[in-house]
């Protein structure tokens, strides 16, 4: 158990960080590059203002016509949001590891208050799986894909949430939940959880278009 | 709202029994090895890296589905959502590397030319902003390039090609229209002219075909208000006074390049300032946004100004002397290509408020106002799909019966499509409205010679 451990969290983990951060890149570039080639006139209409006008209204709780029209959405996607983000980083176990791995380390959240993210994100998976089950126009458009990426995030947070209280073989948990952070990490830049790295320019272009050429709000 | 005369089992089976040459044929001579081949051959060498990213990105998440009109009129069924067209056409032909078979194209072609207005309300509604209506008219470019396209806009695009101007307007006809309209308008105003071909005028005004072909009155407005107002204007008399384009909304593209270059070249031609354009929606996105990028402009190459905006200019200057406010109630209308894709929302609002006594808006209204189900090509797929488009519009009658309780007798819609459509939707829904366009109204309250 122990050497499966020491694989899980040592080359594992470097191959999961590789191909997240690897990929990631590479899918940014290529795209850019494909734009490059195929359709530079995108960058013609690019503008600063707009973009962050775009992105920003999007970031922002109940700043968009779309957010305001869908409160329960709209508190739940970005509360699930933060906490998928600020939780993992956060977390006093993970920071521990970069502390002894590379002597880094910065500010963490209690426990209680991670244990509570991890729950928060949990439900939010529920939530979003309910909604693809029942809502008509999310089931029309639902693969199984979607259930797959949702099952890749819900997982490292499930696992984790089951190793810290050590309800069952803490061992096993332990090592279900790196390996499962690791697939989520990799699977970032190759799934449709690409929308995290790709979703600042779909939002900066349009926003650029509806600022420059249409001059309306596309929020 | 009056229930409609025909009954309900007698809509559906002529809404089903849809016969259009322009399918029916094209489609017979379709293989699975020829889609495959154009499918490919448009989504690997016309599209890039944004189709793509827009595919890859979208999270499925139905966010888009209430912004369409199409889908909030079909009690919220999810094949009529954005992304579920999307869904039914783009993805399947990705799905299936292309391999679809001639009857799968006939509902690609459906969706993609009946279905959808390109409205572009989906875009404010996507948290990502995916631009559905470039999927859905790279959708419309594949079924082009496969010889299927609906019958009647093909017909108007190969108007275009042969004649420049979307209604086979022959060469002659053309100067004889405005000759006869100048006449006409002399008995009102002794010194009106046309002026045709007059270089270096400040503007050169384009109409779309259908103005001369049946709409010939609105050319005589257009020159009252240019007459009254003293502006230096001026028609071409040749090719290139047209402006409409059903080419952009076929997906032929070639064409749509062709006939812009003709109406920009005219402009340049005639050594004008700007091109006025008259109150059409799908003309300016043409001009203004789509056609001139295809010919490599960045922006159009001559200011592009919109009646709106040009009344709005002709207003602010106190240019129109106004004889009386119109009296009823109005309620305007915010057409997509000229509010979404224009901007033009509170121009808009300051000639209805500057020409009407009493202006109700509507609700949503600027650029968040629910599409009139005409523009985009729809309502140029003729009477085959009539039906459907005024029953898929059902939440824009009750938007405007609700104006129409607070008031509003006069629906204002400064575009020919949203025109067309809100007089079929009225009709229909038994909504006892008028529809006007501003230059009706100006010309109507103006003042004129004794």
């Amino acid at each position: 158990m122990h050497d499966v451990y020491q694989f899980v969290s040592g080359p594992l983990a470097w191959v999961a960080f590789l191909l997240f951060i690897g990929g990631s890149l590479y899918r940014i570039i290529a795209m850019l590059a494909e734009v490059k080639e195929k359709e530079p006139f995108i960058f013609t209409y690019m503008s600063l203002k707009y973009s962050l006008r775009s992105i920003l209204h999007w970031i922002t709780p109940f700043a968009t016509y779309n957010w305001r029209r869908n409160p329960v959405l709209t508190v739940v996607t970005f509360v699930f949001h933060i906490c998928l983000f600020a939780c993992p980083i956060f977390l006093l176990a993970h920071v521990t590891l970069w502390d002894e791995a590379w002597d880094i380390r910065w500010w963490t959240l209690p426990d209680a208050v991670a244990d509570v993210m991890t729950v928060i994100v949990i439900a939010c998976c529920l939530f979003f799986l309910i909604r693809r089950v029942t809502q008509r126009e999310v089931k029309f458009v639902t693969y199984p894909s979607d259930y797959v990426i949702l099952g890749i995030v819900a997982a490292p947070f499930l696992t984790g949430f089951l190793a810290y209280h050590q309800w069952f073989t803490y061992p096993v948990f332990m090592i279900l939940h790196v390996l499962a952070g690791e697939v989520m990490l990799a699977a970032i830049p190759f799934t449709r959880l690409s929308h995290m790295l790709f979703s600042p320019f779909t939002r900066a272009y349009m926003g650029s278009e509806f600022g420059v050429i249409r001059k309306s709000k596309d929020y | 709202m009056a229930e409609p005369a025909v009954t309900q089992d007698q809509e559906k089976e002529e809404e089903q029994k849809v016969v259009d040459d322009g399918i029916d044929v094209g489609i017979s001579r379709l293989t699975t090895d020829k889609i495959e081949t154009v499918i490919n051959q448009v989504l690997k060498t016309e599209t890039g890296a944004r189709l793509k990213t827009y595919v890859n990105t979208c999270i499925h998440c139905g966010l888009c589905s209430e912004a369409c009109h199409y889908y909030m009129s079909h009690d919220k069924d999810p094949k009529w959502s954005p992304v579920g067209k999307v869904k039914q056409t783009i993805w399947e032909m990705i799905r299936k590397k292309g391999r679809l078979a001639p009857e799968e194209i006939r509902r690609v072609v459906e969706i993609a030319h009946t279905e959808c207005n390109l409205c572009r309300r989906c875009l404010q509604f996507c948290p990502f902003g995916i631009d559905i209506a470039y999927l859905i008219s790279m959708a419309r470019r594949i079924c082009h390039k496969l010889g299927v396209t609906p019958k009647y806009i093909q017909d108007t695009a190969h108007s275009h090609s042969v004649s420049m101007n979307q209604m086979w307007v022959k060469g002659d006809e053309w100067p004889d229209t405005l000759q006869w309209q100048e006449e006409e308008a002399r008995g009102e105003f002794p010194t009106l002219r046309i002026p045709l071909e007059k270089e270096g005028a400040d503007i050169m005004y384009s109409v779309i075909a259908p103005e001369p072909k049946f709409q010939a009155q609105l050319i005589y407005q257009a020159a009252a208000i240019m007459e009254t107002a003293g502006v230096n204007w001026t028609m071409p008399a040749d090719k290139g006074w047209d402006n409409s384009d059903m080419a952009m909304f076929t997906g032929d593209n070639e064409i749509m390049g062709r006939i812009k270059r003709s109406h920009f070249e005219t402009a340049v031609r005639l050594r004008v300032k700007r091109i006025v354009m008259g109150e059409c929606g799908h003309a300016f996105r043409s001009v203004y946004d789509t056609g001139n990028r295809w010919l490599g402009w960045s922006h159009p190459p001559i200011p592009i100004v919109h009646a709106i905006d040009f009344y709005y200019e002709l207003l602010k200057e106190n240019r129109i002397p106004i004889k009386e406010k119109f009296k009823e109630p109005v309620t305007l209308h915010d057409p997509c290509n000229v509010i979404r894709g224009g901007g033009l929302m509170e121009k808009s609002r300051y000639v209805a408020h500057a020409l009407c006594d009493t202006v109700v808006e509507m609700h949503p209204n600027r650029e968040y106002n629910y599409c009139c189900c005409a523009g985009g090509g729809v309502i140029n797929c003729g009477p085959p799909y009539k039906l459907k488009r005024v029953k898929s519009n059902k939440v824009k009658a009750e938007q405007l019966m609700e104006a129409r309780t607070r008031g509003a007798k006069v629906i204002i819609s400064p575009c020919h499509n949203c025109h067309s459509g809100l007089k079929d939707i009225k009709n229909y829904y038994d909504l006892h409205m008028d529809i006007k366009f501003f230059g009706d109204i100006i010309y109507q309250i103006m003042e004129k010679p004794e």
